[in-house]
């Protein structure tokens, strides 16, 4: 509530200055003809100057709190604190807080909890105050500096615009900051991982049963955390849903852009566009629910073991989901292919697919293969599916009416449920989502390289 | 053009006189184009004669272009795009629906304003069209008409070590003519030309245009073109198409010099165009 | 030319010409027949796809209803007569309840049996009896017949899911309960009504009871924190990439790896989430909070490429008058590059916030999986989102949740239609050509 306060007190000391900076220059007696800028400007300059220190105040605030507090709690608990490992030490932490606020606790408090739950809300509302004051303070200052500068010669469009552009810059970096936030995080818990399991025996092994090697004395126990034969499953799938995806979404963009009447195109693409719009949960549910029984269903009838889990289903219904990001990327680049082209071939008599076959495929080929990637890139991070349609077991087969498992779907298994943040299982995920983010980024930059170099071709 | 010359005198083609009146090749009959709504063609009669070049020229947007793409029924890969009225090849009308365009296209062979070779090499340029139509079986059959596509093309010396070589890295010149040694590799008999030199410099444009003058010795050639110089230079009929109508077609040079229209003879000045 | 003739065979006069080119055609008419198929294959998956959703989930929207008579005897419901609903509404209802159905079948006895009627009214019933109660306490000592939910199997048996002529060991009901719900039907006393409560309530460990409302709010308040971060960064970014960026190595990398972004795996994105803004930060698990900043990172690459699309689209004549007016380059852009591009800009938006409202994955990794009952209130409350209650539903064994999942689906597709119908109204709406 007190932060409620703050930012209600900051902004509207922040719209204050505004009206300050205004008059201001507007008071200096010269006309608004005779200022360098607008008047909003000098206002806006003021409150710039009042806001910026100020938030940065009481975000600065939001960071460093929580580790003072922690350092001030635990300096009077004393040596039992700091016999404690890791999680048991959150674990009291936490019991203070709630102590402090009057929550559910885990635990009977005794003497030198109830201590340092005192502790901790005195030094929370002191640190609270101080920050309050102290954020207060710098928006006044802020303002009473930017006020002082305030003039009619003074440039303060430009001023102001610099600022905007700072946070246009910033606003463009987030990007960047989220790749190398990805980065950063998915390398750090995996190394983590690694040094608890070899990274060779990772990429290189072939048994992969993290569930068992969840007890203490199994952490790291050797052919527990192999993971080829989540890569396999992984591969598998995707094949099988390229093998439905490539030819039906291929197919389609041809027919779409070669042979389709205008009316045929306005009514069927929006449609296939559809398929591109349902969430993946509704094509697990859908998998899990119609095609897979189905499959399991067939073979019975033609005396076939299908498993219930099979890669088919999980591939199939991937590879529907897969045919209009393969069909409006071959559109797109089919299309691509100059008229001229086409022409030329027909000029020469040849026939329609004739030309399709012979000229327009080879001349987007490029185009095609980098679709293709991308395709292949979001067969092998899509989730959703797999969770819901493929198995659990780590299955090292070729064989797709056996249940095999992807790297998407251990992902989801071993961090949903109860997890304990450090132990080899959780870690293994980061290891795989390292894995699952290399793979697809390189496919996505080669794909990207290839599509990009095809229409620059035709350009 | 030793090879040009042989099979002049060993294979007696009828040698292309401009004095002497050509057999009728082509004669198109009250030929209206339109588009959608916009009618583009108005009631054009036209006879083009057999081994001879008529040019037709006109200011942009005149409907030669769309008259040239009749010839071959290209008008029927535009969407929305009607012909009417009749034109026959050697008796045969060509606007039918029962006639097959494919079957058209191979007598009827085209080149286009911007040199379009496929993105293969240029031996496979040149057999794509013999190969689809089933004119050849063997490698050995291939290869010569290859050959001698690429030679009438005057092509041959410039690209016999580089046959493998994608077509398009040649220059575009070289690209012009593989395009005309591709449509001659069927043996058309008529040869559309839609402006084939005004993506080119200078020198490669003169030697297209020589080798148009040498093709005429065995192919019917329709050639659209901007240039006036072009059109006196290559060609034995000329007609000038304005507005979507056939304004006057004759002689070349009666065209050039006599022009019995008052509109050819203000384009002709350089008054409009 | 009879000469060429010889040497190479002319398409026309060839003999054989007449059948290569009826092959030919033959290959024609099947490749475009393949192209059909192709196309027809897609829409046919499409089809069934939405045929089985709404086929399995049409009936989650209406349930079976059973009429009771629960009589109120003060005795037992206000014992000390206070008339306070905070005393009533202790009561026990569940007893009431049981002993209305009870009275209704007094032939039924023995412990299994009389386990096997309560089944027929859901285990919700009590607190509808306790609600219809409290909001007309004047029923104290009256007899009342009251409506209630049937039991998720009663439901599913009565919309005849589960068939009758199955036999009993295969079936979820058993043929003394079908012959009590028969009994009661003759009498009118079962009756289909519209399933409010599939909208009104969170979700249920009992299929009859649980609803969409604390998803359908989860993701209400998780989009809007997506919106709020994606939108201005989004714009703010594609302002700056498009109008201010030099064209240097940096604005380079900062292109190339949008446009990767916008391909990272959705999953990677809640692995980001989990490390980054719980473990790091200590934000709160399962909060619509880090669920929305998580999709507004993984939104932004796609607001960034629409908005820096529709920039583009502005002509550069619009900039140069500005500029030539005399104003700043900042000035150009929010006086009026901005406002023609913000149509296309919003349309990219709501596409992005359509993709946000349909994913799943990520928010698994920051535990907005777990089972919730209460509506969330706040950005901070443990919360779940429509995707991932589908999710859920899904892997529920009970056979009544089969439907909800199919309804939640159809829900969640509604929502979906209507965003993206949106975004094709504002694009004709203002769309514009130079």
């Amino acid at each position: 509530m007190t932060f409620t306060l703050l930012t209600a007190v900051l902004l509207v000391l922040t719209m204050l200055s505004y009206r300050l900076g205004r008059q201001r220059v507007l008071a200096s007696g010269s006309s608004v003809k005779d200022m360098h800028s607008l008047p909003s400007y000098y206002g806006a300059y003021v409150a710039l100057w009042c806001g910026i220190p100020a938030f940065l105040m009481v975000f600065l605030w939001q960071v460093l709190e929580p580790q003072f507090l922690r350092s001030i709690t635990l300096s009077g608990l004393g040596d039992t604190a700091r016999a404690l490992s890791e999680t048991q030490l959150n674990l009291l932490l936490n019991d203070i807080r709630s102590l402090a606020s009057g929550g559910i606790l885990s635990r009977e408090p005794d003497a030198a909890m109830t201590e340092a739950a005192e502790r901790y809300s005195t030094w929370r509302n002191i640190s609270t105050a101080l920050w309050a004051v102290v954020a207060i303070a710098a928006a006044i200052g802020g303002l009473s500096y930017g006020r002082r500068l305030v003039n009619p010669t003074f440039r303060a469009r430009p001023a102001v615009e610099r600022v905007i552009k700072i946070v246009l810059i910033v606003a463009s970096t987030i990007a960047i900051l989220t790749t190398v936030g990805i980065v950063v995080s998915l390398l750090f818990e995996a190394l983590r991982f690694f040094g608890k399991v070899p990274i060779t025996e990772f990429l290189f092994g072939l048994q992969w049963s993290p569930q068992t090697a969840l007890r203490a004395d199994q952490v790291g126990s050797s052919g527990a955390f192999g993971a080829i034969p989540v890569f396999a499953g992984t591969f598998l799938i995707t094949i099988i849903a390229m093998t439905v995806a490539v030819p039906i979404g291929l197919m389609s963009a041809i027919y779409m852009s070669e042979y389709a009447s205008r009316r045929f195109r306005a009514i069927v693409k929006p449609i296939l566009e559809i398929l591109a719009g349902i969430p993946t949960v509704v094509y697990g549910f859908f998998a899990a629910l119609t095609i897979a029984p189905f499959f399991r269903g067939l073979g019975e009838s033609v005396g076939l073991g299908v498993a219930s889990e099979s890669a088919l289903a999980a591939g199939v219904v991937m590879g529907i989901m897969i045919i209009p990001f393969v069909s409006s990327l071959s559109d797109d680049v089919i299309n691509a292919v100059p008229q001229a082209m086409r022409d030329g071939s027909f000029a020469l008599g040849a026939t329609h697919s004739e030309t399709i076959r012979q000229v327009i495929i080879p001349a987007a080929l490029p185009g095609i293969v980098g679709s293709i990637l991308l395709a292949v890139s979001r067969a092998i991070g899509e989730t959703m599916i797999v969770v819901m349609a493929a198995g659990l077991a780590a299955n090292l087969t070729a064989n797709p009416l056996q249940a095999v498992t992807t790297v998407t779907v251990q992902i989801v298994t071993l961090l949903t449920g109860d997890q304990e943040f450090d132990s080899a299982k959780t870690l293994a995920a980061f290891a795989l989502g390292l894995v699952l983010f290399v793979v697809t980024l390189g496919l996505n930059v080669i794909a990207l390289r290839v599509v990009r170099k095809y229409r620059e071709k035709y350009d | 053009m030793a090879n040009l010359a042989e099979t002049q005198t060993t294979e007696g083609v009828p040698v292309a006189n401009d004095d002497i009146p050509q057999a009728i090749r082509i004669a198109a009959e009250r030929v209206s184009v339109f588009y959608g709504e916009k009618q583009a063609l108005f009631d054009v009669d036209l006879d083009i004669a057999s081994h001879s070049v008529t040019s037709l020229i006109g200011p942009s947007g005149c409907g030669k272009s769309t008259f040239l793409r009749c010839l071959n029924r290209m008008n029927d890969t535009i969407e929305g795009c009607r012909v009417a009225g009749n034109i026959k090849l050697d008796g045969v009308e060509i606007l039918s629906d029962a006639l097959d365009v494919v079957q058209l296209r191979a007598r009827v062979g085209m080149v286009f304003q911007k040199p379009n070779p496929f993105p293969k090499s240029i031996a496979d340029n040149i057999t794509y069209a013999p190969r689809i139509h089933g004119l050849a079986t063997t490698k050995a059959d291939f290869d010569a008409i290859v050959e001698r596509s690429l030679r009438r093309a005057g092509l041959w010396d410039e690209v016999k070590d580089r046959l493998d070589e994608p077509g398009t890295g040649l220059s575009g010149g070289q690209q012009q003519r593989l395009c005309i040694a591709r449509a001659i590799a069927v043996q058309p008999e008529v040869i559309l030309m839609d402006e084939p030199c005004s993506a080119l410099d200078p020198i490669a444009t003169a030697r297209i245009e020589e080798l148009i003058d040498e093709l005429r010795q065995e192919y019917t050639i329709v050639i659209v073109t901007h240039s006036m110089q072009q059109a006196a230079r290559v060609s034995q009929k000329t007609a000038f198409f304005h507005l979507g109508i056939l304004v006057e077609e004759g002689e070349t040079e009666q065209i050039f010099t006599a022009p019995r229209d008052e509109r050819t003879q203000d384009y002709i000045t350089g008054r409009f165009g | 030319m009879t000469d060429i003739a010889t040497t190479v065979p002319r398409p026309l006069a060839d003999a054989d010409s007449a059948a290569r080119i009826e092959r030919r055609y033959r290959q024609e008419r099947r490749f475009r027949r393949i192209g059909l198929a192709a196309i027809c294959v897609a829409l046919g998956m499409l089809a069934i796809m939405l045929i089985t959703i709404v086929s399995n989930g049409y009936t989650a929207f209406i349930a079976t209803e059973v009429a009771i008579d629960v009589t109120f005897d003060p005795a037992e419901v206000d014992p000390d007569g206070t008339g306070d609903p905070a005393v009533i509404g202790r009561a026990n209802f569940q007893g009431l309840t049981r002993n209305a159905l009870r009275a209704y079948f007094p032939d039924v006895s023995g412990r299994t049996d009389r386990r096997d009627l309560n089944k027929l009214i859901s285990v919700g019933a009590p607190s509808t009896v306790r609600a219809a109660l409290l909001e007309n306490l004047d029923w104290m000592g009256t007899t009342q017949t009251i409506w209630v939910k049937a039991g998720a199997d009663f439901d599913s048996f009565n919309k005849g899911q589960i068939p009758r002529d199955v036999p009993e060991s295969d079936r979820r009901v058993n043929d003394n309960q079908v012959s009590w719900f028969d009994q009661l039907a003759a009498n009118g006393r079962v009756e289909k009504r519209f399933n409010g409560t599939f909208f009104s309530s969170a979700d249920s460990r009992e299929p009859e009871q649980a609803g969409i409302r604390g998803a359908v709010v989860g993701s209400f308040f998780t989009l809007i924190v997506t919106l709020l971060l994606a939108f201005p960064v989004g714009v703010m970014a594609a302002v700056y990439l498009e109008e201010f960026a030099p064209k240097n190595r940096w604005t380079d990398l900062i292109e190339v790896n949008i446009n990767n972004l916008a391909a990272v795996p959705s999953i990677v994105f809640g692995l980001l989430g989990l490390a980054v803004l719980l473990n790091l930060f200590g934000l709160p698990r399962s909060a619509p909070l880090v669920g929305g900043i998580v999709l507004a990172l993984m939104t932004l690459p796609t607001i960034i490429i629409a908005g820096r699309a529709s920039l583009k689209a502005v002509p550069p004549s619009i900039r140069e008058a500005a500029l030539g007016m005399g104003a700043s380059p900042l000035q150009t852009v929010t006086h009026h590059v901005l406002p023609l591009a913000l149509p296309g800009m919003l349309t990219g938006t709501i596409i992005g916030m359509a993709q946000a409202l349909g994913e799943t994955a990520p928010l698994l990794m920051i535990g907005m999986v777990a089972f919730i009952v209460d509506v969330p209130g706040s950005f901070t409350d443990p919360a779940t989102v429509l995707p991932v209650q589908i999710f859920l539903w899904a892997d529920a064994p009970e056979r009544g949740f089969v439907e909800k999942t199919s309804a939640a689906i159809m829900v969640l597709l509604a929502f979906l239609i209507t965003m993206n119908l949106l975004a094709v109204l504002l694009r004709k709406r203002f769309e514009r050509r130079w």
